[in-house]
């Protein structure tokens, strides 16, 4: 059995959140009782008032971690660099919201903030000995439509390789892992009045993990409507690389987004092969978390009832088995 | 995403002061999976029945304060949550009549990293609540 940790990202459940069914408290009390000891919070999202919040709020989690046995992961951070209209906030700016985000973070008893791969890495360096400070590693998301190999990530390695990995490094998103689009995707896409030739044709070239780049126009000059060229613009924003390309950079790796689209019942993910993924991460040696993260509800919201807690359900069951809890 | 939680389907009302009918009232959520401070809600589009009605002109109201859409731009602090229920206020003299109307709004908001505005668009029919 691997070293590796299950938990989850409470954004998964923002569905549930957003039409008010499932409050942070009850969101903590799901994953718990699925193992998913690790818990990764969005304080945007589920923490109303931040960055105000009360002691008693800081108070009334730690007595939900105790109460439902869990441990907070990683708080997600965003950069609101557009908050003035008219000008983007200044490195000085920038680092005085990450600070407040890093206080947050420790003040939760998380380890770990997420920051979005917007994020320069001047301002990571700038961040580091902040995070130090109070005990928090500063992760990059690596997210699509970026990659492991691309230019402005490999800048974000050599910052942390420089200034220690014990401080900084990245969050890789599974999401670079996308094999075969997702069907929730699509499906939606023809919901919409995309026309059924075209979304296997553009469908089947993703797959092929070919041509992409003039997929907006081809589909333009054979008909397509705008739901077509839509789909052909949207396939170019995924990526599909190779799971073993984790091993490359496993030593800055301290936190894991288990990104997720469909779980399907015989407990599959649908898109992104996990089952490459969590052996090549094991045998890396990988202890952090893999913190289920699903984003099938966008997708689904239109036409479906959206079932967050099943599909994490599946998820967890899917990695319990991939890490050798169970046979 | 979230489009369709957009327009609520309470709270469609007019709005009266002084004893006349100035406006009339919806309810909006966010299009978007996080809060955001109300700087960075660039407005809102309301069309009911073909009509359209300026943005500029509209009024947000969240846990009881009320920002003009001037107001909003410079406002730093207030924030608007994730599915937390907002009134906007649009102005019309004598308000809107009873009964059904097809009432569209689309939402606007400045996410830092997407290099577009981000819009929310939602479309429903909606019946006049209250004496209006």
């Amino acid at each position: 059995m691997s070293k590796i940790k299950r938990g989850v990202s409470l954004y998964s459940y923002q569905e549930e959140f957003y039409l008010r069914k499932l409050s942070l408290e009850q969101c903590v009390a799901v994953s718990a009782a699925m193992g998913a000891y690790g818990i990764e919070t969005l304080a945007e999202q589920m923490m109303p008032g931040y960055p105000k919040l009360s002691d008693a709020f800081y108070e009334q989690w730690h007595e939900w971690m105790r109460l439902y046995g869990v441990t907070p992961t990683c708080h997600d951070a965003f950069l609101d660099t557009k908050k003035y209209k008219h000008r983007l906030l200044s490195l000085d700016e920038q680092v005085a919201e990450v600070t407040r985000d890093i206080k947050h973070a420790a003040r939760l008893g998380a380890k770990c903030v997420r920051m979005l791969v917007i994020c320069s890495p001047e301002l990571m360096e700038r961040c580091a000995p902040i995070a130090a400070d109070h005990g928090i590693w500063l992760g990059v998301e690596v997210h699509s439509p970026w990659y492991i190999d691309h230019e402005w990530i490999q800048k974000h390695l050599e910052v942390a390789y420089r200034v220690g990995t014990d401080k900084l490094g990245l969050v890789p998103d599974m999401g670079i892992f996308v094999e075969r689009f997702p069907r929730v995707i699509y499906e939606r896409f023809l919901r919409n009045g995309a026309h059924e030739n075209l979304v296997r044709m553009i469908v089947e070239r993703y797959d092929r993990h070919e041509g992409l780049h003039s997929l907006p126009e081809e589909v333009e000059k054979s008909g397509g409507n705008a739901e077509d060229i839509g789909l052909a613009r949207t396939v170019g924003h995924f990526v599909s690389s190779d799971p073993r390309k984790l091993r490359d950079v496993i030593g800055a790796v301290r936190h894991i987004h288990g990104k997720f689209y469909e779980m399907t019942e015989d407990g599959r993910e649908f898109s992104i092969p996990y089952d490459a993924i969590v052996p090549t991460l094991a045998e890396a040696g990988y202890d952090g978390y893999i913190s289920s993260e699903y984003e099938g509800n966008r997708h689904l919201q239109d036409a479906f009832p959206v079932d967050s807690v099943e599909q994490v359900r599946r998820h967890q069951h899917m990695l319990s088995k991939l890490i050798g809890e169970q046979p | 995403m979230f489009d369709k939680y957009v327009i609520g389907e309470n709270g469609f009302r007019n709005v009266a002061e002084g004893g006349k009918i100035i406006g009339f009232q919806l309810e909006v959520r966010i299009a978007y999976y996080r809060g955001l401070g109300l700087s960075m809600i660039e407005g809102f589009d309301v069309t009911v029945d073909g009509r359209q009605f300026p943005r500029e002109e509209n009024l947000f109201t969240v846990r009881g304060r009320t920002f003009t859409y001037k107001q909003m731009e410079t406002e730093y602090n207030e924030r608007w949550e994730m599915g937390e229920v907002a009134q906007l206020t649009v102005p019309l003299a004598g308000g809107l009549t009873h009964g059904p109307h097809e009432v569209s709004v689309v939402e606007i908001l400045r996410v830092s990293y997407v290099p577009v505005l981000t819009t929310g668009k939602d479309k429903k029919t909606l019946t006049l609540q209250g004496e209006g």
